[in-house]
C-alpha cells in the first residue's frame, strides 16, 4: 500500500505553491523598504550638500559662517586618525588571533578570553570612550590628542578584528598545515609561509571593514572631549584634531539652515570615504581569497 | 621470491626482484645478514582521550622495503603511521606510552625534536595537498625551510625531486604554474615529489592513492616501486590488491593491535590468523 495519496497531494498542491509565492513576496519587500531608505537618504543629502561641494569646502577650515566653513581639518584628522588605529590594531588583533588559534591550547582559560572577545565586541562604543579617557587621557596623560584617541579607537574595533582574522585563520586548510609540518617545518615557519599568506585576504577585508566602522565613529570622541571645530592641522601625534563624524555632528546642530547643507556636504565626503574603503575590502577580497 | 628479499642485505636486493627464487633456497636464507631496522615499534599504545586506539604494537619495519598497513576503517592504521613522525600529535588530546625507535633512537623522546624526525620521515598524506603556489615552489617548500637559498642548488633539487616522482617530463614547461592547476593524480605525484625534495630516509604515505582515478593510482603504485631502492617506504591502504601488487610485507591491524605481520605473499595466501584469513577474503571489513 502506498503511504501518499496522490489526490491529497494535488489537492494540497495549489495553496502550497501560494504559501512560496507570499513569502517570497514578503522578503522582496523587507529588501526593498531597506533599498528605499537609503536611495531617500542619499538623495537628500546629495540634493542638499553638492552644492557645497568645491575646493573651498575642502581648504578652509571650520567657520561661524556656513560658506566660509570648510572640512580640512576634520578630513585630515580622519586620515591621521586611520592611520595610528590600522598598524595598532591589526599587530594586536592578528597577533591575538594568531596566538588563539595556532598556540594556545584549547583548554577552560583559552575559552574565558575567548568568550570576553566576542563579548567586547558587542559592548557600546561610548563605554570603550570612558575606557580611553580613563586610561589614555587622564592615566597615562596622552590628553585629548590623536594617539590617545588612535589607541580608544585600536581598542573599540580589537574585537572585531580579532574575530574576523581568527576565522580567516580557521578557514586555511588542515592539510596545508600538515603538509608544511611533515617536512619538518616549525610552527613560525608555517604560519608565515603557510597560514598567514592563505588568511590575509580575510583579515584584510575584516580589518579594513572594521577600520571604516572607526573612521565613522563619534561617542568615543565626545566622550574624550576631541574639539568639533579647529583651525589649524594636527602636527604631530600629541596634537589636537578632530574627525569628520564630529564635524558633521556640529554642524548637523547648529540653529542656522545653512549649516544644515553644509553638514551634508560633510556626510558626503564621509560616506564617498567609506564607500572607497569597502571598494578596497571587497576588491582584496576578490582578487586574493585563495579556493581550496 | 619474496622470502629471499627480505634476508637479502640492500645492495643486492633490486636484483632479486627479478629474480624467481626457488623456494629451497629459504631454508639457507637465514645465514644471510639482516636488513637494518627503521621503525622498530616496542609495546607502543595510544589513545586520544579515553579511548584505546592503538595497544600494545611491536612491529620492526627493515629498510628499503614497502611495508602496507591494512585493515578495516577505524583500526588505528593510520593513527599508527601518524605516530612514526608524530603528526598525530597534532590532535591535543592524544597520549602515548611506549617506545618507537626510529634508527635506534626513541622518537617519544622528548629530547627528540620533532622538526628533525620529520626532515627525515616524510609523507604523503591522503588527500594531495600542495600548497597554493608555483609548483617549483611547492617543491623547493622543504629545502626552503631548511635554509637553503642558492638558487641553482633548489633549481637542482626541483629537477631531481620531480624526476623522483616520475612527473618531470609533465611539467618541467610549466614550473611556474600553480600546482593547483594539475589533476588530482598530478597533484599527488607533486606531493610525492615535494616529500623527496627534503631528501627524507623513510616515506610514509597514509592511503595516497584513495583520492586518485584507477590509471593515477597505477602511476603512483609503479613509482612506490621505483622509490624502494632508495627509500623505506610504509604504506596506510584501504586497498588489499595495492597491498598485495606493490608491498614486500604487510602488517594487519584490527581493533588497534597488530593481528599479523608477515611476507605480504604469506599474509595473502596462507595466513596464520582466522581474522586475517576473514578479512583479506572480504568476510568483513
Amino acid at each position: 500500500m502506498k503511504y501518499i495519496d496522490d489526490t491529497v497531494v494535488m489537492k494540497r498542491m495549489k495553496s502550497r505553491l501560494k504559501f512560496n509565492v507570499v513569502w517570497k513576496t514578503i522578503f522582496l519587500l523587507a529588501t526593498l523598504l531597506a533599498l528605499l531608505t537609503l536611495v531617500i537618504l542619499l538623495v537628500r543629502i546629495v540634493s542638499q550638500g553638492a552644492g557645497y561641494l568645491n575646493v573651498d569646502f575642502f581648504n578652509n577650515f571650520g567657520s561661524r559662517f556656513a560658506d566660509k566653513a570648510g572640512i580640512k581639518a576634520a578630513l585630515i584628522g580622519s586620515v591621521y586618525l586611520m592611520l595610528i588605529i590600522a598598524p595598532v590594531s591589526m599587530i594586536l588583533g592578528v597577533g591575538t588571533a594568531l596566538y588563539l588559534e595556532e598556540y594556545a591550547k584549547k583548554n577552560k582559560f583559552t575559552a574565558f578570553i575567548q568568550m570576553n572577545i566576542s563579548n567586547l565586541a558587542g559592548v557600546p562604543s561610548i563605554v570603550f570612550g570612558l575606557l580611553g579617557l580613563t586610561i589614555f587621557v587622564r592615566m597615562l596623560m596622552l590628553g585629548k590628542s590623536l594617539l590617545a584617541a588612535g589607541f580608544t579607537m585600536s581598542l573599540l574595533i580589537l574585537p572585531v578584528i580579532i574575530v574576523a582574522s581568527q576565522e580567516a585563520i580557521r578557514a586555511v586548510p588542515k592539510e596545508q598545515r600538515e603538509a608544511s609540518y611533515g617536512m619538518g617545518a616549525t610552527k613560525w615557519q608555517t604560519i608565515t609561509r603557510v597560514v598567514l599568506p592563505a588568511a590575509v585576504p580575510g583579515i584584510l577585508t575584516g580589518s579594513i571593514l572594521a577600520l571604516s566602522r572607526a573612521v565613522g565613529e563619534t561617542a568615543p570622541l565626545v566622550v574624550l572631549g576631541i574639539p568639533v571645530i579647529l583651525q589649524f592641522l594636527p602636527d604631530g601625534l600629541l596634537s589636537q584634531f578632530t574627525t569628520l563624524p564630529l564635524q558633521i555632528y556640529d554642524w548637523a546642530k547648529r540653529p542656522q539652515e545653512a549649516f544644515q547643507f553644509v553638514a551634508s556636504a560633510g556626510i558626503i565626503v564621509l560616506m564617498i570615504l567609506l564607500v572607497i574603503m569597502n571598494s578596497i575590502a571587497i576588491f582584496i577580497r576578490n582578487k586574493f581569497q585563495k579556493r581550496y | 621470491m619474496v622470502e629471499l628479499k627480505n634476508v637479502n642485505n640492500k645492495t643486492n636486493n633490486k636484483e632479486t626482484v627479478k629474480i624467481k627464487t626457488p623456494s629451497q633456497l629459504v631454508g639457507e636464507s637465514s645465514i644471510l645478514v639482516e636488513k637494518n631496522s627503521v621503525f622498530n615499534t616496542k609495546n607502543f599504545n595510544l589513545w586520544y582521550g579515553d579511548h584505546h586506539a592503538l595497544k600494545d604494537i611491536n612491529l620492526d619495519i627493515k629498510e628499503n622495503e614497502v611495508t602496507a598497513i591494512i585493515g578495516p576503517s577505524g583500526c588505528g592504521k593510520s593513527t599508527y603511521i601518524k605516530a612514526l613522525n608524530r603528526m598525530v600529535e597534532l590532535v591535543p588530546i592524544v597520549k602515548t606510552a611506549g617506545e618507537i625507535n626510529y634508527r635506534g633512537r626513541n622518537i617519544l623522546d622528548t629530547s627528540y625534536e620533532v622538526e628533525e624526525l620529520r626532515t627525515r620521515v616524510g609523507m604523503v598524506f591522503q588527500k594531495p595537498n600542495p600548497f597554493p603556489k608555483s609548483i617549483y615552489d611547492n617543491i623547493a617548500y622543504g629545502p626552503r625551510i631548511h635554509g637553503i637559498k642558492n638558487k641553482k642548488i633548489l633549481d637542482e633539487i626541483v629537477e631531481k625531486s620531480l624526476r623522483g616522482a616520475a612527473i618531470w617530463d609533465e611539467v618541467k614547461d610549466r614550473l611556474n604554474q600553480n600546482a593547483f592547476g594539475l589533476s588530482g593524480g598530478q597533484q599527488q605525484r607533486i606531493c610525492i615529489a615535494r616529500c623527496l625534495a627534503i631528501e627524507p630516509d623513510v616515506i610514509l604515505m597514509d592511503e595516497p592513492t584513495s583520492a586518485l582515478d584507477p590509471i593515477s593510482t597505477l602511476k603512483v603504485e609503479e613509482l612506490v616501486q621505483e622509490l624502494k631502492d632508495n627509500y623505506s617506504i610504509i604504506i596506510v591502504t584501504h586497498n588489499m590488491q595495492q597491498a598485495a601488487r606493490i608491498s614486500d610485507k604487510t602488517a594487519f591491524f584490527l581493533n588497534g593491535e597488530v593481528v599479523e605481520f608477515d611476507q605480504t605473499d604469506k599474509i595473502f595466501s596462507t595466513p596464520k590468523d582466522q581474522r586475517t584469513e576473514d578479512y583479506i577474503s572480504g568476510r568483513f571489513g
